[in-house]
C-alpha cells in the first residue's frame, strides 16, 4: 500500500461518509487536513530521493488490455497533489451555511483531481478526472448563482464542451495506446508506453497528428482557444467552492496531461511547424484576445473568469516551448494561478453573499471597514498580475525566458515573436486587475454599500492560500528542485 | 444430474405454479412468488454445482446440446436475471394487479421459469432446430407477458405490437433456417461452418438464408431497422416484463447470434466478407438510431427503450469484430462481458421505476425531478446505473463500451467507431438530463419515498456490481477467458 492511495482514497471516502450522515464540516476538514500533512510528509520524502517515479504500487484490474490502478509520483504530479491539498482544505474550510452537497462535491472533485495527479495508468487518468467533472456540472446546475434558466444553460454548455473534449482525448489517448502498446498486447500503463515510445519512435508526421489531437482534447479541458467560451460563464456561476476548484485545480488537469502523456510519449510532434505554429497562434488567442475581453469586463466575477482563462495562454507557452527551464516554469505557474485564484475566487464568493452584487459601478471603499479582507485579495490580485515575490512571478520570468533562447539578431522565430506580443498581457494584466482593485477597494461607493471584515477563523483558510503565494514567489526553489530532471 | 435437469425442472416447477394456481386459487402471490424465486435460486446453485458434469447428458440429448464456458455463462445469466425479475413483480404487484383482469399475478410468476428454461437451453444449441425451438418458448411466453396488465390500454398495444412483429420475425428466421439447410444440407452449426468453408457451396443462396436469420435474430435483439417496435412495447408492457425483454431477451438473442456467427464467420466461410460488412452497417446504423431519438423523449421508460437499442448495437458492433488479435477475449466473449455489465445496471433503472411507479408516479423525467430531496438513496442508486448506462469511466459500462471501441480501433473500422463515438456522446446528454433532474431543487414536492429495506439492499447490491466492476473487471474476464480457452481445447 503506497501512501498515494490514501491521499487518494481518503477525499472520496469522506465524501462517502458525508452522504451516509457523518458530520459534514468536521469530516471534510479532517479529510482535507490530513491530506494536506499527507502530501506533506511525501513531497519532503521525495526531496531526499532521487529523480523518477517513487511511492509506486499497481494493482492489476484487468489483465488485456492491461489496466491496472497503479500510483506514483515525481515531482511534478507532487507539486500538483499539493496544490490540490490546498486548495480543497481552503475551499471546503470557506464554505459557510450551506447543505451538506457542497462538501461532497468538494471532496468528490478534490478527490478526483487527486486520482489523476497521482495514477500513472492512462485509464485510470481518465477516469478520476471524468469523476470529477460530474459533480462540477451538477453544483453548477443545480446551485449556480444565477436563474435556475440561466445556470442550466451554463452547465449545459460547459457540459457538451467538456464532454466534447474528453471524447476528443480518449480518442487521442486510445491512439496513442494502440500505437505504442507494440506487441501483443494492449496496455494502458504510461512507463510501458513511455518505454515503447522510446524504443520505437513514431515517425514525426505521425507524432505531430496525434499530438494533435491530444492538444485539442487537453486544451478544451484548459479553455485553450477558441474551445474557451464554456470557461468564464461556468466559473462566474459556479458555487464558491466549485469555482475555486475548478478554475484552481481540475483545470490544471490538461497541462498536466500534456506534459505527462503528450511531451514524453510525442517529444517532437509539439516542434513539428504545423502544429507549433497552431499551438501558437490560439495560445496568442488566450493572452491578447481574452486580455481584451477580460478589460471590459464590468463585475468581478467576470474579470477573474476571463483571466484566468486569459492565464492559460502563458503556461502554453512553455509548453510551446518545450524548454527544461519554460517547462518548469510552467509547472510552477500552474500551481501558482491555480492558488491566487482560488484565493480570488473565494474572496469573491464571500464579497457576493454580503454584498448581492460584483458590479464595479456599485461598488467602492470596502477597504474603510475591511482592512484584512483587502490585504488578503491584493495578494491574490498582484499575485495575478505577476508581482515580483509572489509565485506567479516566478513562472512567468522562466516561461519567458525560457521560450526567448536561440536568439539570433534580425531573425526572430515564430516563437520570439509570440513571446513579444504575449509580454503585453502582463500589461493588460496589471490594467484590469488595479482597475478591479481600485473600484472595490477605494473610493466611495455610489450605493453605500460596505462590508466588514469576516471573523478569523474564515479568514485562515485564505491567509493560507496567501502565504502559499508569498513563500513560493519568495522560494520558488522549494518547488523547483522538486522537478529534478522529471522534465 | 446433468444441467439439462435443471433446465427441464425449472420448466416443470413453471407448470407445476400454474396448475397449483388454477386448482388453488385462494393461495397467496407471495408464496407463489417465493417459491418461483426458491426454486431459480436453488437452480443457480445446482448450475455450480455440476456444471463441469457433461457426462451425465441423457444420450438422446447429446447431439443438440453442448456446454462450453459460453453457454454455462449464459446459463447462469438467465437465472440471475429470472431471479431479479421475479423479485421485482412481487415488489411492484400491489400496483400491477391494478391492471389485471382478476386482481392475480398467477402466470406472472410461472412464466419467466418458462423462459428462463427456454433460454437455459438456447445458450446450449448446437444447431438451428434447437435456437428455433428454445426461441420459440422464449418468445411466445413473452407474448403472454407482455400484454399481461390487461387493463391498461398501453399494454394491450403493447402485446398485439410485439406479438404480430414477433410472429412475423419468427417466420423470416424458420425462412432464413431453410434456405441454410438448401445451401448447406445440415442445420448444425459445425455442419454449416464446414460447408460454408466449401468453396463448392453456393455463396447466393448461402448468403440469402445467412442474411434472413440475421434479420429474424435482428428483430429480437431490437437492431435498426427492425427496432421499431421496442419503444411502444417496452412502454407499454408491466415494468418487470420490460426489464426481462431488454436484459433477458437480449441475451438469449446474442447467444444464438453469436453461435450463428461463429458458423457464418468461421475460417474460409465464402459468405464472411459480405456478413461482416452487414454488421458493421447494422450496428452502426443501430447506435445511431437508438441514441439520437432518445435525445428528445420524455419519458425515462422509452428513454430506456432507446438506450436498449443503441447497446444492442454496440453488440452488434462487437460480434463485427473478429479475432481480436491483441485481445483475450474473442467477439463472443466481449458481448458476454458487455451483458453481463449491462445486466445491473439496465435491473437497477427499471428496478427504480417500478420503485417510483408503486409509490404513484409517473415515469416521465418530470417525475424523477426532486428525487434527491425526496429519497436521497434512491436518487443515488438510479444516478449510479444512469451513469453506467451512459459509460462513465470508473463503471462497469464504461469498460464493456471501451472494449467494443478498441476493438473497432485495433480493425481500423472508424466510420463504425465514428457512429459509436457520437451515439455515446448523444448518450451522455439523455443520461444526464435525467439525472440533473434527479438532483433539481426548486419547485418540487419534498414528500418523502418510502421504499422497502429489501429493495434497498437489492438496489444497493446491484450498485455495488456496477462500480466494483468498473474498477476491478479482471474475475470477470478470467471467466470468460477460461471459457474461451476449453471452448477451442474441446
Amino acid at each position: 500500500m503506497s501512501v498515494l492511495e490514501i491521499i487518494i482514497a481518503l477525499p472520496l471516502l469522506a465524501a462517502l461518509a458525508v452522504w451516509l450522515g457523518a458530520p459534514a464540516r468536521a469530516a471534510s476538514l479532517g479529510a482535507t487536513f490530513v491530506n494536506l500533512a499527507l502530501v506533506l510528509y511525501a513531497t519532503v520524502q521525495y526531496a531526499g530521493k532521487p529523480a523518477g517515479l517513487a511511492f509506486t504500487n499497481a494493482r492489476v484490474v484487468l489483465d488485456n488490455p492491461a489496466i491496472s490502478f497503479a500510483v506514483g509520483a515525481d515531482g511534478v504530479s507532487l507539486i500538483l497533489a499539493l496544490l490540490t491539498s490546498l486548495v480543497m482544505l481552503a475551499a471546503v474550510w470557506q464554505i459557510e451555511d450551506r447543505p451538506n452537497i457542497f462538501y461532497i462535491s468538494s471532496l468528490l472533485i478534490g478527490g478526483g483531481a487527486m486520482g489523476a495527479f497521482l495514477t500513472t495508468d492512462v485509464f485510470f487518468i481518465y477516469a478520476f478526472h471524468e469523476l470529477a467533472l460530474i459533480p462540477t456540472f451538477l453544483m453548477i446546475a443545480l446551485h449556480g448563482r444565477a436563474d435556475p434558466a440561466v445556470r442550466k444553460a451554463v452547465a449545459w454548455k460547459a457540459t457538451i464542451y467538456l464532454g466534447a473534449g474528453s471524447l476528443v482525448l480518449l480518442a487521442g489517448l486510445a491512439w496513442v495506446v494502440l500505437e505504442f502498446s507494440g506487441g501483443s498486447k494492449l496496455t494502458f500503463d504510461l512507463e510501458a508506453l513511455r518505454n515503447q515510445a522510446q524504443l520505437t519512435p513514431l515517425p514525426v508526421a505521425k507524432q505531430a497528428q496525434i499530438f494533435f489531437v491530444l492538444l485539442l482534447g487537453f486544451g478544451t479541458l484548459v479553455s485553450l482557444f477558441p474551445f474557451h467560451s464554456w470557461a468564464a460563464p461556468a466559473y462566474a456561476t459556479a458555487p464558491t467552492p466549485v469555482a475555486m476548484l475548478h478554475s484552481g485545480v481540475l483545470k490544471k488537469f490538461g497541462l498536466y496531461g500534456l506534459i505527462r502523456i503528450a511531451l514524453p510519449l510525442l517529444p517532437q510532434g509539439a516542434q513539428v511547424e504545423w502544429v507549433q505554429n497552431a499551438l501558437l497562434l490560439m495560445l496568442l488567442g488566450n493572452i491578447l484576445v481574452m486580455g481584451l475581453v477580460t478589460i471590459h469586463a464590468n463585475r468581478l466575477d467576470d474579470t477573474l473568469a476571463n483571466s484566468s482563462v486569459m492565464h492559460m495562454g502563458y503556461i502554453f507557452l512553455g509548453l510551446a516551448a518545450g524548454t527544461e527551464i519554460a517547462l518548469k516554469g510552467a509547472v510552477l505557474l500552474m500551481f501558482a494561478h491555480g492558488v491566487s485564484i482560488a484565493l480570488l475566487f473565494g474572496l469573491c464568493g464571500r464579497m457576493r453573499n454580503q454584498l448581492g452584487t460584483l458590479e464595479y459601478n456599485k461598488l467602492g471603499g470596502l477597504a474603510s471597514h475591511a482592512p484584512a479582507f483587502t490585504v488578503l485579495f491584493a495578494f491574490g490580485a498582484f499575485a495575478s498580475i505577476g508581482l515580483p515575490g509572489l509565485a506567479n512571478f516566478a513562472g512567468e520570468v522562466m516561461i519567458f525566458a525560457g521560450s526567448f533562447t536561440e536568439f539570433k539578431a534580425g531573425e526572430l522565430s515564430n516563437l520570439h515573436w509570440t513571446v513579444i506580443l504575449a509580454l503585453w498581457g502582463v500589461v493588460m494584466s496589471a490594467v484590469y486587475m488595479l482597475r478591479a482593485y481600485r473600484n472595490i477597494f477605494h473610493g466611495s461607493a455610489s450605493t453605500g454599500l460596505f462590508m466588514i471584515d469576516p471573523a478569523f477563523s474564515q479568514r485562515l483558510p485564505f491567509i493560507l492560500l496567501a502565504a502559499t503565494l508569498l513563500i513560493t514567489g519568495c522560494c520558488p526553489w522549494l518547488l523547483l528542485n522538486l522537478m529534478k530532471s522529471a522534465l | 444430474m446433468s444441467v439439462f435437469t435443471i433446465e427441464a425442472g425449472l420448466a416443470l416447477l413453471g407448470l407445476v405454479l400454474l396448475l397449483v394456481e388454477a386448482f388453488k386459487p385462494d393461495i397467496s402471490r407471495r408464496t407463489l412468488g417465493l417459491t418461483a424465486i426458491a426454486g431459480t435460486a436453488l437452480a443457480f446453485v445446482l448450475l455450480l454445482v455440476v456444471r463441469h458434469d457433461t457426462a451425465s447428458l441423457p444420450s438422446f440429448m447429446q447431439p443438440w446440446h453442448q456446454l462450453d464456458t459460453l453457454a454455462l455463462f449464459y446459463k447462469g445469466f438467465a437465472l440471475v436475471i429470472t431471479l431479479l425479475v421475479l423479485w421485482l413483480t412481487l415488489e411492484c404487484a400491489p400496483y400491477l394487479t391494478r391492471f389485471t383482469v382478476d386482481g392475480k399475478l398467477a402466470e406472472m410468476f410461472s412464466l419467466p421459469l418458462i423462459v428462463c428454461s427456454g433460454m437455459m437451453w438456447m445458450a446450449s444449441a448446437r444447431d438451428l432446430v434447437t435456437v428455433f425451438v428454445a426461441l420459440e418458448l422464449v418468445t411466445v411466453s413473452f407474448y403472454v407477458l407482455v400484454a399481461f396488465a390487461r387493463k391498461s390500454a398501453l399494454s394491450l398495444e403493447a402485446g398485439v405490437k410485439y406479438l404480430i412483429l414477433g410472429a412475423l420475425s419468427t417466420g423470416i428466421l424458420v425462412y432464413g433456417i431453410a434456405w441454410i439447410y438448401g445451401a448447406t444440407g445440415t442445420m448444425s452449426f459445425e455442419g454449416i461452418a464446414k460447408a460454408l468453408a466449401n468453396p463448392a457451396t453456393s455463396k447466393p443462396t448461402a448468403l440469402f438464408g445467412a442474411a434472413l436469420i440475421l434479420c429474424g435474430l435482428g428483430f429480437k435483439v431490437a437492431a435498426a431497422p427492425f427496432h421499431m417496435w421496442v419503444p411502444d412495447v417496452y412502454q407499454g408492457a408491466p415494468t418487470p416484463v420490460t426489464a426481462f425483454l431488454s436484459v433477458g431477451s437480449k441475451a438469449a438473442g446474442f447467444v444464438v447470434l453469436t453461435r450463428a456467427l461463429d458458423a457464418f464467420l468461421a475460417t474460409g466461410s465464402v459468405i464472411s466478407t459480405e456478413i461482416q460488412a452487414f454488421l458493421l452497417v447494422i450496428g452502426s446504423l443501430t447506435v445511431l438510431l437508438g441514441s439520437l431519438p432518445a435525445m428528445f423523449q420524455t419519458s425515462v421508460k422509452r428513454l430506456l427503450a432507446y438506450s436498449s437499442i443503441s447497446h444492442a448495437g454496440y453488440l452488434l458492433l462487437a460480434l463485427a469484430c473478429r479475432e481480436t488479435a491483441r485481445f483475450d477475449l474473442s467477439s463472443g466473449g466481449i458481448v458476454a462481458f458487455y451483458l453481463a455489465t449491462y445486466l445491473p445496471m439496465t435491473v437497477l433503472g427499471f428496478l427504480g421505476l417500478g420503485l417510483m411507479r408503486a409509490n404513484g408516479l409517473g415515469e416521465d423525467i418530470k417525475d424523477f425531478t426532486g428525487l434527491a430531496k425526496r429519497n436521497p438513496t434512491l436518487a443515488l442508486f438510479m444516478t449510479v446505473s444512469f451513469a453506467s448506462l451512459a459509460g462513465l469511466p470508473l463503471t462497469a459500462g464504461f469498460i464493456g463500451k471501451l472494449f467494443v471501441f478498441l476493438g473497432l480501433a485495433d480493425h481500423g473500422y472508424w466510420g463504425a467507431l465514428s457512429c459509436a463515438v457520437i451515439a455515446a456522446a448523444a448518450g451522455f446528454y439523455y443520461y444526464f438530463k435525467t439525472i440533473l433532474a434527479m438532483y433539481t431543487t426548486e419547485g418540487v414536492e419534498t414528500t418523502a419515498l418510502t421504499i422497502s429495506t429489501a429493495s434497498k439492499a437489492v438496489a444497493g447490491v446491484l450498485a455495488v456490481i456496477i462500480l466494483i466492476l468498473g474498477v476491478y473487471p479482471k474475475p470477470l474476464q478470467k471467466v470468460l477467458t477460461s471459457g474461451e480457452a476449453a471452448a477451442v481445447a474441446k
